[in-house]
């Protein structure tokens, strides 16, 4: 649809032909994501769970047992995402949720992918060498998702299902288990190997050298 | 003095929901210029968020930031008074609209709750000559706040250590004193931060002698309007200058390549101590969120 109707702004739909998303529901097999490169646009249904900065710190130092752990995070995607959340008549509504910056995880990321069979991480900024690694090894990719388009996003949130270490992390950092419908996302790195921000840097490193170098 | 307080409130929700027309421009401007289809997609959705929260009263961006005052107070009136009634409008405003609690305690890692802390919100005051009271804000991400960079010149940027890719690719650069200098200096912040906090930026830069001044200088340039220019020509070709660099590195939007990585680049100019030299860069994300209550 892009360029076609000259001024109009068109959404992320299935009917975009050039980007012409590929649907995906969660949990997501190893095949599912094997069969992702990067460059494709994918919008994303079923159960997500958010993670930021303290729950990567906390999976990678105390360790929880899976059973311990109230959500299922076998073939599931975290979603770095500190949202707004309100409390409205004893129910929890998103009232905003875009990415926050994957790179603070990073150190992290690579065990809480393998300990936890994580199959895709949704963030925004890409990540480093050692978590597009252990992506080629377990069989995850990362889906970018746009900055800041918090409103936007929030509304391909179909519900807050529930919430865990909401009072010891507070609300932005807890783990909230969501339920995603056709959420929009852009694989940046593949289960193969591959990263469009590799890629964006050494073209970006090679022009700084014309220029300052 | 109450109605003060809500008209705090107000701009906090003005602030939070809605961004400022000139950003706007600017992003649909990137938008009709934009080639690339992963950047301009984006861009779309950027143009359609912004739509979508002020039609809805929701906030823009989840981070609704670390809120920046900078309060011009009229003679006779009480600072004290005025950074007591921000604290108050920030504790419903967080509640109200609602922003996303961001203060958290250094020491026991608590979330207050409602934005207010130990030098929580940020409030500037000083005094004027004028009848009214302004009240300005900025909602500042923490993503791009934290790719905030001070440079000490002359020195050595080194891309031995920078990232995997640039060890063996670049070697180093020497940014000396003088705009050259403070060139090589910006670009080598954009550059690093490689599409993190939200592109199209909008780079404040300041330089001086004193490394609290630039640091201050640097991010007040973020409230200038995209189109301001400054006022001596010399800077103002070199903010000219550094955008169109910046604009080619192909970073782009979302980090996603693509011709617009910065929507603008604001500099000021401090006079420095002979020993000293820095060049402090302040980003801000696409989403700059600032705005003005008059009292």
């Amino acid at each position: 649809m892009l360029g076609k109707q000259k001024g109009k702004i068109n959404m992320v739909n299935p009917e975009s032909e050039i980007l012409n998303p590929k649907s995906l529901n969660t949990p997501l097999s190893k095949e599912d994501v094997l069969n992702l490169k990067v460059g494709d646009m994918v919008l994303i249904s079923g159960q997500i769970v958010t993670g930021r900065d303290k729950i990567h710190k906390f999976l990678v130092h105390e360790r929880p047992d899976k059973k311990d752990i109230p959500f299922e995070l076998h073939g599931g995607i975290i979603y770095h995402c500190g949202p707004i959340i309100k409390k409205i008549d004893e129910k929890y509504t998103l009232i905003a949720a875009g990415p926050t910056t994957s790179m603070r995880v990073e150190m992290y990321e690579a065990e809480v992918i393998k300990t936890y069979g994580i199959r895709g991480i949704i963030g925004k900024g890409g990540m480093g060498e050692k978590t597009l690694n252990a992506m080629k090894e377990q069989g995850c990719v990362y889906f970018h998702t746009i900055s800041g388009a918090a409103a936007y996003l929030a509304d391909r949130i179909k519900s807050v299902r529930d919430g865990w270490k909401i009072e010891e992390f507070g609300a932005p950092e807890a783990m909230w288990l969501l339920e995603a419908e056709d959420f929009p996302a852009i694989v940046t790195m593949d289960a193969h190997g591959n990263s469009l921000h590799r890629d964006i840097e050494k073209i970006s490193l090679k022009r700084l050298k014309e220029i300052i170098g | 003095m109450l109605k003060l307080r809500d008209g705090i409130i107000e701009l906090y929700k003005k602030v939070a929901t809605s961004i400022p027309g000139d950003v706007e421009e600017a992003l649909k401007t990137a938008y009709s210029n934009e080639t690339e289809p992963l950047a301009k997609e984006s861009l779309n959705i950027i143009l359609q968020n912004i739509t979508t929260a002020r039609k809805t009263s929701r906030p823009i961006c989840q981070d609704t930031g670390f809120p920046v005052f900078y309060v011009k107070v009229p003679k006779g009136l009480s600072h004290q008074l005025i950074k007591g009634m921000i604290m108050d409008a920030t504790r419903i405003a967080t509640n109200k609209i609602p922003l996303r609690p961001n203060a958290v305690d250094i020491i026991t890692e608590k979330n207050t709750g409602d934005n207010v802390g130990d030098h929580f919100p940020i409030v500037y005051t000083e005094e004027t000559v004028e009848q009214f009271l302004a009240v300005d804000l900025m909602l500042k991400g923490g993503g791009c706040e934290n790719l905030g960079q001070t440079y000490k010149l002359p020195m050595v940027l080194d891309y031995e250590i920078a990232t995997p890719l640039t060890k063996g690719g670049m070697g180093r650069v020497l940014a000396e004193r003088d705009f050259e200098g403070v060139r090589k200096c910006v670009l080598d912040a954009v550059f690093k931060a490689q599409g993190r906090g939200c592109p199209p930026y909008t780079i404040g830069v300041a330089i001086g002698g004193a490394k609290d001044q630039v640091t201050f200088l640097s991010k007040k340039q973020l409230m200038r309007r995209i189109t301001d220019t400054h006022s001596n020509a010399a800077i103002a070709e070199l903010e000219s200058k550094i955008l169109n660099d910046i604009n080619s590195l192909g970073i782009g939007t979302a980090g996603l390549g693509g011709r617009t990585t910065a929507i603008g680049v604001k500099i000021a100019a401090a006079h420095r101590h002979p020993a000293s030299y820095f060049v402090d860069i302040s980003f801000s994300c696409w989403a700059n969120r600032r705005g003005r209550l008059i009292w």
